[in-house]
């Protein structure tokens, strides 16, 4: 207790340094705080934009259809079963159809996937409401996202040549008009593909009543369905990749993590190292006054260990109010990540658990109090008499 | 007053490596001092003052020989033992005042007391005894830096008699003083000398400290010369 009153009192009456470096702490601290708030945030929005536009709540896929085997598309349309229809029409489901087309742009040609979504479905958060009123025209309505425009060089009120086979094997051909180009959270719902009215495509498909998959709405409980047609995959099944993908991310922020510490405890270290030496003649009159050398060896550990916490104090003084304002208003992300294979949307919000406070918290102290024991292990064997002419 | 041995020395030696060989401070010394002395080691720079107080002070261990320091022996003392001894009945006075930095003058007179847990009443009263002692106050909220030589070692004297110790050592007390100062602390010393009956033990060459002192111990090479009571 007795020391750590003095420990307490020579940081109170110790110089600028002791207050920089807890300044420079309790920085590391709150852009750790915040970089895994961003990483954490930006994982939990990737998921949920995911779903919400692509994922649902788990999808009944046609048994042939595989989303990374454009080849399986041609074959992977089925009539829908009455109960799956059920759903349907209650709005718990809504059916897609996918299919394996050509486009021309600009006398190039490129392979896409064309979508069929029904106008009114509002199981999945895409605008597929701006290509209702277009049953009559001689052209085929389309959205595509910005990446897609971005890749294709196709702009609003574009035509586009396109060429698919219908399920017969016959090859077709028509124009799609790109009614709107908009931001699709979802890359997968973006990149090489072109988003149609469910009953055009089944037209042009000659497959009246079909689907590739039925997506659940997300709140939805797994749904059964007698048809063997139709295989359900459910929500973790669906995001596997993605899961792996955010694990493999997760390295990153912790090596950024672990550089953050790094340079705040060897901050720490370089500071305890000069004040020891600074302070060998103080250290040699504390040992003269009748402290043992262990004594005084704690006394500096103990000053160190409560920069940490000063630097936690400072921390919670200025970044709370900073992390909060950011978790509330968000980060607007620069175009550069909107393009990124991530779903994500315009704005970032972090995300801070109490369990990222109170680990980062410990951690660092626990390092603090370690990086400042460390040096302080060569006053055990200082000469007090060297150490009292401040050699 | 019990004229007591409170110092008792026998054949104390003490070597310092250099290099392969050793460089021999003290050699053979013998001396004892009783209670109550004002004593000094007087010698040139070099002569091994310094060291033998330091032995005197368990700040460091004789190579060979005995020194026994209220029925201490010094050499057989581990670090807490003497930290102990050092903390409840020694009191040292340095020449560069050594008082520690960030605290006020009357937090550097009240760490003593601070070592030996007295209670904040007692510690208060104490320190305002100690700096009534040295005359000085009126500077007891001052810090280290706002103080002048003499005044700083007036509050390294507080420090050293707040705890009222059996013992004071005094490394060369006056030799960053004026003359003036000087004699004002010395003054002040005599004066706890006699008042507290506190044995002091000095090493100088200060001729101004030599005037006051009651024994001269002479050394010359890390051997006594000379011992003498002086009236």
């Amino acid at each position: 207790m007795f020391l750590l009153k003095l420990a307490f009192r020579n940081i109170a009456h110790s110089g600028i340094r002791a207050w920089l470096n807890i300044i420079a702490l309790s920085f590391a601290f709150v852009a750790i705080v915040l970089t895994e708030g961003l990483y954490d945030g930006l994982s939990e929005q990737v998921k949920d934009a995911e779903i919400d536009s692509n994922v649902g709540g788990g999808q009944f896929w046609q048994k042939n259809f595989d989303p990374y085997d454009p080849f399986t598309f041609d074959m992977s349309h089925s009539v829908i079963p009455a109960d799956l229809n059920k759903e349907i029409e209650k709005g718990n489901a809504s059916p897609v159809m996918i299919v394996s087309a050509s486009i021309f742009p600009e006398h190039h040609i490129q392979s896409v996937r064309i979508n069929g979504i029904d106008p009114d479905q509002k199981v999945v958060n895409l605008p597929a409401a701006i290509l209702k009123g277009y049953s009559d025209t001689d052209y085929i309505p389309g959205f595509i996202g910005s990446r897609m425009a971005k890749n294709s060089g196709l702009k609003t009120g574009d035509y586009v040549s396109t060429r698919w086979r219908n399920i017969k094997g016959t090859f077709d051909a028509g124009d799609i008009r790109i009614i709107k180009i908009i931001d699709i959270a979802a890359p997968l719902n973006d990149r090489e593909q072109i988003w149609i009215p469910l009953d055009k495509l089944r037209k042009m498909m000659q497959a009246t009543g079909q689907a590739t998959l039925i997506i659940l709405k997300k709140n939805v409980d797994k749904i059964n369905t007698i048809s063997s047609d139709w295989v359900f995959k459910d929500q973790d099944f669906l995001l596997k990749d993605l899961n792996e993908n955010i694990k493999r991310k997760k390295i990153y922020s912790t090596f950024f993590y672990i550089i953050l510490l790094g340079i705040a405890l060897l901050a720490v270290f370089d500071a305890q190292v000069l004040s020891i030496f600074k302070r060998r003649k103080e250290i040699g009159t504390l040992i003269a006054l009748g402290m043992t050398n262990w004594s005084v060896n704690l006394l500096f550990a103990f000053e160190g260990c409560m920069i940490g916490l000063f630097s936690l104090f400072a921390a919670v003084l200025y970044g709370f109010p900073l992390l909060y304002y950011l978790a509330k208003k968000g980060i607007v992300l620069p175009t550069m990540v909107q393009q990124s294979q991530f779903a994500i949307g315009l704005t970032l919000y972090p995300k801070y658990g109490l369990k990222l406070f109170i680990m980062t918290g410990m951690i660092l102290i626990v390092s603090v109090f370690i990086v400042s024991f460390l040096p302080t292990r060569r006053i055990t064997k200082l000469n007090p008499t060297a150490a009292l002419k401040g050699k | 007053m019990n004229n007591s041995c409170i110092i008792k020395i026998n054949g104390l030696v003490k070597d310092y490596p250099m290099g392969k060989k050793f460089f021999r401070a003290l050699n053979e010394i013998n001396l004892s001092v009783n209670t109550g002395e004002f004593c000094g080691i007087v010698g040139p720079s070099g002569s091994g003052k310094t060291t033998l107080l330091n032995i005197v002070g368990a700040l460091d261990n004789p190579s060979d020989g005995d020194a026994i320091v209220m029925d201490k022996n010094v050499n057989d003392l581990n670090p807490k033992e003497a930290a102990k001894l050092r903390n409840e009945s020694i009191g040292f006075i340095f020449q560069t005042y050594n008082l520690l930095p960030v605290y006020s003058v009357f937090e550097n007179v009240e760490f003593p007391l601070l070592l030996l847990k007295k209670n904040k009443e007692e510690r208060k009263e104490l320190v305002m005894r100690a700096l009534e002692w040295v005359g000085i106050t009126d500077k007891a909220n001052s810090r280290p830096n706002q103080l002048s030589g003499g005044e700083s070692q007036r509050v390294a004297v507080a420090r050293a008699m707040v705890k009222s110790p059996t013992i004071v050592i005094a490394d060369e007390p006056t030799a960053n003083l004026d003359a003036a100062n000087s004699h004002n602390i010395l003054g002040t010393m005599l004066r706890l000398n006699n008042e507290l009956k506190t044995t002091f033990l000095f090493a100088t060459h200060d001729e101004k400290v030599i005037g006051y002192l009651r024994r001269k111990v002479v050394l010359n090479d890390g051997r006594i010369v000379d011992d003498v009571k002086v009236n």
